[in-house]
């Protein structure tokens, strides 16, 4: 990543009185990278992609576009084109004149606006739509008419604003990829909020995770999900069963044990796991653990024994609900579970995310 | 307990009552509404109507000619109310666009105060307000002019096509402004191609209000207009003092043709610009 960043972000604060959003975020944007900012609702990222288009004004720090501070400038000189939910079309406007308006502004002569909005058309799949109302249009197709909107202006940088959210779930999985093969054929710089992890895995080349107006982890989309920094950030990107543990180090090598059941212990390999001894909270995946019988003992696994109080069927195999005693547990099993029968969920050490638990807080329970 | 010790109570009237009382309602109505309206119908082709009569002795169209005689000046009255309205309307708008653009915004601060402020002055009675602004406007010479008429009438018209011209621009999405902004428009220029055209049907329902208003407006007209400026409901007012109720309830059915024709006016005006969006 030797190139200079497009978008440079130091320290910048945004606050709606006195409620601080965003508590300095320092970002670094590569050009031609799309960069999901993925977070729950509240986190501060849609505050951030309003703030870099202009529409919020920042309370502090600095943001600069090929080297140059923009933070004077109004909207319409930010040379960012954005995607909203909501769409944003303006309904008095057909389709091409929704799409030909940036270039209108620019006094493109009429001929080539035609010219450049009939190749919007096209590559969008939207040929002979530049007549209709934009109000006739299906969700999926709004969405397209927006996106052309925005790119027909020839941005270097396009922002998205949850732009799939407001779609069907098929139409969604289907714009995912579009989108993404779209800007990498225009070479362009894009900036997406969502809260769907998978969506952000799907799209971006870099994942931002915020919480809480600070930034969580930055990486790829295999960094943030195979080695989550934080409890959080773990939380988010789907390991969501958590349980409380101790870590004790011996002469030779580490051991991890229940809070609650302190029998219950696995050993660590250490270059893995660079926690402390002490108290830690334990996340791992539904889909990497496993459903046994009490008897047998496979190799490298922490084993907590319960009993299965719910199992539905996903499709390709049951999500069961194990009750045991340190809390509930989602497991995924390949066949259909007895409700009421025992089983012990065997995780291997290696898909454990292991955290240090500050001093002796109680763990939420997955409910 | 269980709930279903507690079944929802019925309360059951008769199908046949909620039917008659439907109906007498809806007699009521329409004899409110259109009794008068009947009533002025037959006053115009009525030549002679004397009580105890029911219906006119002699039928009609005498009274018809002395109206539209020249020397009678219903025609003159009916072109001063039309250019007055237009006027009206013209000032108003150009008024109440700007203003209720501002009170729109959800950040103005004593916004919903400034909306009941422009209420207040339809709170008292109107002849004790009209009285008064005559006699301002005799200080700055409007009095028994087109303009001071115009103005008095804007007056009224104003609050309604303020609160009416606010409504439609907060109804606008604040993203399709910013979709405009980001793509390179200054505010000016947002809110000429975005903001105005999607508020352009609200508008428009403000612009038949104060039309109507003004074309009806008679104590406001009396006290600034009289006696150089005579509009329609002036000549129907006199008329009907007069007792001559056939002159009153022709020039009242004179009275309809403008509001009429500016509602069908307006009405293709707006159908116009759908179908232009549709279209082109």
């Amino acid at each position: 990543m030797g190139a200079e960043p497009i978008i440079s972000l130091r320290g910048l604060r945004v606050a709606y009185g006195s409620n601080e959003v965003l508590k300095g975020i320092d970002l670094a944007i590569t050009p031609g990278s799309f960069v999901a900012l993925l977070g729950a609702s509240g986190c501060g990222k849609t505050t951030l992609l309003r703030t870099l288009s202009g529409f919020t004004p920042a309370s502090g720090g600095s943001i600069t576009v090929n080297g140059r501070d923009i933070q004077n400038e109004p909207p319409e000189r930010r040379g960012m084109a954005m995607v909203f939910q909501s769409y944003a079309l303006w309904s008095h406007m057909s389709v091409a004149q929704n799409m030909g308006y940036g270039l209108k502004l620019r006094r493109v002569p009429r001929e080539d606006i035609r010219r450049r909005v009939d190749a919007l058309l096209t590559m969008l799949g939207l040929e002979g739509y530049g007549d209709r109302s934009v109000t006739e249009l299906s969700g999926g197709q709004r969405q397209r008419v927006a996106l052309g909107r925005a790119l027909a202006v020839e941005p270097q940088i396009l922002l998205l604003d949850e732009p799939l959210s407001n779609l069907d779930a098929r139409i969604r999985l289907q714009m995912r990829h579009e989108i993404r093969s779209i800007q990498r054929h225009l070479g362009v710089t894009a900036i997406l909020v969502t809260h769907d992890r998978e969506e952000a895995m799907v799209m971006a080349d870099q994942v931002v995770i915020l919480d809480q107006g600070k930034i969580a982890q930055i990486g790829s989309p295999e960094e943030v999900y195979q080695r989550p920094q934080t409890p959080y950030v773990a939380s988010f990107m789907g390991a969501e069963n958590i349980v409380a543990c101790e870590t004790i180090r011996d002469a030779a090598s580490m051991t991890l044990r229940l809070a609650h059941t302190p029998q219950v212990a696995v050993r660590l390999d250490e270059n893995a796991f660079s926690v402390p001894a002490g108290p830690v909270q334990v996340h791992f995946r539904s889909e990497m653990a496993s459903l046994g019988a009490a008897g047998d003992a496979p190799d490298n696994c922490l084993r907590i024994p319960g009993t299965i109080t719910q199992a539905s069927y996903l499709g390709g195999g049951y999500r069961c609900e194990i009750k045991t005693d340190c809390g509930h547990f989602f497991i995924d099993h390949p066949r259909p579970a007895q409700i009421g029968d025992a089983a012990t969920i065997n995780i291997p050490v290696s898909a454990l995310h292991v955290f240090v638990r500050p001093g002796n807080t109680e763990v939420p329970r997955p409910s | 307990m269980t709930l279903s010790q507690y079944p929802l109570p019925r309360y059951q009237i008769p199908g046949v009552v909620g039917t008659l009382v439907r109906y007498a309602l809806i007699g009521l109505f329409a004899a409110a509404v259109f009794g008068p309206l009947l009533n002025m119908l037959i006053w115009t082709v009525a030549e002679a109507w004397y009580f105890p009569a029911k219906l006119p002795l002699r039928w009609g169209f005498a009274f018809w000619t002395k109206v539209f005689r020249p020397e009678a000046g219903a025609m003159k009255a009916l072109y001063t109310s039309m250019v007055i309205a237009c006027l009206t309307v013209a000032l108003s708008l150009v008024l109440a666009i700007p203003a209720g653009y501002a009170l729109s915004k959800r950040s103005l601060p004593l916004r919903s105060l400034f909306l009941l402020f422009f209420l207040l002055p339809q709170a008292f009675p109107t002849v004790a307000v009209h009285m008064n602004i005559a006699r301002i406007f005799y200080g700055f010479g409007l009095t028994g002019t087109i303009w001071g008429v115009m103005l008095v009438h804007a007056i009224q018209g104003l609050v309604f096509a303020v609160w009416i011209a606010s409504a439609a621009f907060a109804a606008i999405g604040e993203e399709q402004v910013e979709a405009a902004r980001n793509l390179g428009a200054t505010p000016l220029r947002a809110f000429m191609t975005v903001s105005l055209p999607l508020a352009a049907p609200g508008l428009m329902a403000s612009a038949i209000f104060v039309f109507l208003i003004s074309l009806d407006e008679f104590s406001g007209t009396f006290f600034v207009g009289v006696p150089d400026i005579r509009t329609l409901p002036l000549t129907m007012l006199n008329a009907a003092l007069e007792g001559n109720y056939q002159i009153a309830s022709i020039t009242a059915l004179l009275l309809l043709v403008p509001s009429i024709l500016f509602m069908l006016f307006v009405e293709r005006f707006l159908k116009a610009d759908v179908l232009a969006s549709v279209g082109k």
